[in-house]
């Protein structure tokens, strides 16, 4: 599913006095299709999409989900079977990638292999025939900003995967492109570096303040960078919002399956008191959740609750005006800052609940014994509703 | 015991390569050397006398076709190089799923003897041909036109002989191009022809000088085509050598040429590479 169209996310820091009043890049109903054996696939089924000035704006899918494609699209090395893509205002539709003011972070970075550091940086301004002087000086800037003054004369191959990443992100931005593209950059790199890079990339982001278009399927990556996710699935955005938003109030299963974890409830309303549904679970076990107004009972939902939202009680609580669900602790895995237990619950399905370990040691439940999950009605998220 | 075995391990993979080199290439090189400053005949034997003045009478007398060697070499390369580019090219970006099925088509021909199709050639390009003789008959060419006998023939039947040596190296280094690189040029403002320029052809260049090793030294030595498809006028090295050795007998001039063009070739090579800016001729060539 989708929500209606187009997407707007607006509320934007402003960009570097690129202020034109129109959005960086702007999707008027895409579709993409690939020809395979003959026949038309969709890769992007239907896209209306306006990313703001100065944004770090996140596609995030699983494989397959028409991102890269969609990245693809906005760089020129794709045209849109239908519709019309603009940079700027500016219809960019079939305009070969060469003339179109944005640059791209490829995941394998793409380094040119027979030009060194410094060559690689200067070949978007080469191109663009901007004077020698101003070359150097743009260059030395850019390698500044990325770390990695000194190293002008070393060629990819004697670089370290961390460093050719920052090559590649050099190469790209030293051209002030009117937004970069990131796809799948810190894909290659291991968890440590990954983490090193998020930080610095969102560093970077802030000081040159150019649009960022970043393509990843890693979900921590979106929340902790963005300021705007565009969840997508099967060609199509399923959500498109801040990363609290999208965390807090997934729009569809699928969005609540893929953006961490979520314990999902099917029931049906039995009665609605103080603008809270309620689910009756029977022997005083309960599902709480805010619904809005138009909302009757008897009425069938979903409901997505965050584990980490969740309160595991060893005795029967006393617990008016929250959710409770009961059932037997099938798993306890300690992580440390928290221990994650999963219980099979009377609601049907296995909730997971991440406790804090912010009690004692002998507080801790464990494998089969018999314990209550209690949160508050406005944790309980109905999706869709 | 082990130790020992592992220490001697590289000494024994390379022993029967290494005997070979030695029985088939450095004992007969060794051989041709002293026979080319041997004196004599083949009735009364040759003797080693250091005569090192048969190097300048063989290059006296047959600099033509020393000169002429050269010549063909260099000019049948460059036609190589700009026949086997753009087949390389297609085949490497274009070729798909097929790409291995159009190269075993580039190399079918190659599975009939060498001189078999040199003999072909001759069938096609000869005076009253399938060829010649349509274009003769409706006036195209005149009566007198010939091919045959003519250095057209003779680098044309070089060409078409080492066609695949060209187009496999190239091949390989074009194959090799990740296509985000030429993606990451054309994002980075260069035109199709400037990403060529720039990234596509640097990086194929590896590939082009091996397969001018591979190609230039043996046009240059080459006997069959001359032979084959050319004339008197057309007489390369590569004949007068095996003509002094199987009808003159005069051994010491043939070696004194094979070393004399061995040693022009190796000059050739390396000041090739020196103006390539290759530090290093067999670096790249085993690339």
């Amino acid at each position: 599913m989708t929500t209606s169209p187009p997407h707007h996310a607006t509320s934007a820091p402003p960009g570097n006095g690129q202020h034109t009043g129109h959005p960086a890049i702007e999707f008027a109903g895409v579709r993409k299709d690939y020809l395979s054996h003959g026949e038309a696939v969709p890769a992007v089924k239907s896209l209306d999409l306006a990313i703001g000035q100065g944004e770090f704006f996140s596609l995030l899918g699983p494989s397959g989900c028409g991102k890269t494609t969609t990245m693809r699209m906005i760089a020129g090395f794709e045209d849109p079977t239908a519709g019309k893509i603009f940079l700027d205002g500016k219809d960019v539709t079939g305009v070969a990638p060469n003339k179109r003011d944005v640059n791209m972070v490829f995941q394998s970075y793409a380094l040119f292999p027979h030009l060194n550091v410094l060559q690689n940086v200067a070949f978007g301004l080469e191109r663009k025939k901007v004077a020698k002087s101003e070359i150097r000086r743009r260059v030395g800037e850019m390698l500044e900003i990325v770390s990695l003054t000194g190293m002008e004369k070393r060629q990819p191959k004697e670089m370290s995967g961390g460093q050719q990443q920052r090559v590649a992100l050099a190469r790209a931005l030293v051209n002030h492109p009117r937004a970069l593209l990131l796809d799948e950059p810190l894909g290659a790199l291991d968890l440590k570096l990954r983490q090193q890079m998020q930080v610095e990339l969102k560093r970077i982001q802030r000081e040159v303040g150019i649009t960022f278009v970043y393509v990843t399927h890693d979900q921590g990556e979106a929340l902790t960078m963005s300021d705007h996710i565009a969840v997508m699935n099967g060609g199509l955005i399923e959500q498109l919002g801040s990363p609290r938003a999208i965390y807090e109030r997934p729009a569809s299963r699928f969005v609540a399956g893929f953006i961490g974890t979520s314990n999902l409830i099917d029931g049906r309303i039995a009665w609605v008191e103080n603008g809270l549904g309620v689910i009756d679970l029977g022997s005083g076990e309960r599902v709480l959740m805010p619904v809005p107004g138009t909302v009757q009972p008897g009425r069938d939902v979903e409901v997505s609750v965050r584990p980490e939202k969740i309160d595991l009680h060893r005795t029967a609580p006393h617990a008016p005006g929250l959710s409770v669900v009961s059932g037997v602790v099938s798993e306890v895995v300690y992580h440390g800052t928290s221990t994650n237990y999963t219980v099979a619950t009377t609601a049907g399905s296995d909730f997971v609940v991440f406790d804090q370990n912010a009690h004692d040691a002998e507080d801790v439940a464990s494998r089969g014994e018999r314990v209550f999950l209690t949160w508050a009605p406005q944790h309980s998220y109905p999706i869709g509703v | 015991m082990g130790r020992v075995r592992r220490a001697l391990a590289p000494y024994l993979l390379v022993l029967p390569g290494g005997l070979w080199l030695l029985m088939f290439f450095a004992v007969p090189m060794a051989t041709m050397l002293s026979l080319s400053l041997q004196e004599g005949d083949i009735v009364n034997g040759y003797v080693f006398t250091g005569h090192w003045q048969t190097y300048v009478e063989a290059i006296s007398d047959y600099q033509t076709q020393l000169i002429r060697s050269l010549v063909y070499g260099a000019v049948a390369t460059i036609i190589l190089i700009v026949l086997a580019f753009p087949a390389a090219y297609w085949i490497a970006f274009y070729g798909g799923r097929r790409k291995a099925t159009y190269l075993f088509l580039l190399l079918l021909p190659f599975f009939v003897s060498f001189v078999l199709r040199t003999i072909s050639w001759r069938l096609i390009l000869t005076d009253d041909g399938f060829l010649l003789r349509p274009l003769k008959e409706i006036g195209l060419l005149a009566d007198g036109f010939h091919i045959l006998g003519t250095p057209v023939a003779v680098i044309g039947g070089l060409v078409y002989n080492f066609l695949p040596f060209m187009v496999l190296p190239i091949y390989v280094a074009l194959e090799r191009i990740d296509p985000r690189v030429v993606e990451a040029a054309r994002d980075l403002y260069a035109s199709p022809i400037t990403a060529f320029r720039r990234v596509i052809l640097p990086l194929a260049l590896p590939g082009v000088f091996a397969g001018v090793l591979m190609t230039f030294i043996p046009v240059s030595s080459d006997y069959v085509n001359s032979e084959v498809l050319g004339s008197s006028e057309t007489t390369m090295i590569g004949q007068v050598i095996q003509s002094q050795y199987l009808s003159s007998s005069n051994y010491p001039t043939a070696s004194a040429l094979s070393f004399t063009l061995m040693a022009v070739l190796l000059i050739g090579v390396f000041s090739y590479a020196r103006a390539l800016g290759t530090e290093d001729v067999m670096k790249v060539a085993a690339r």
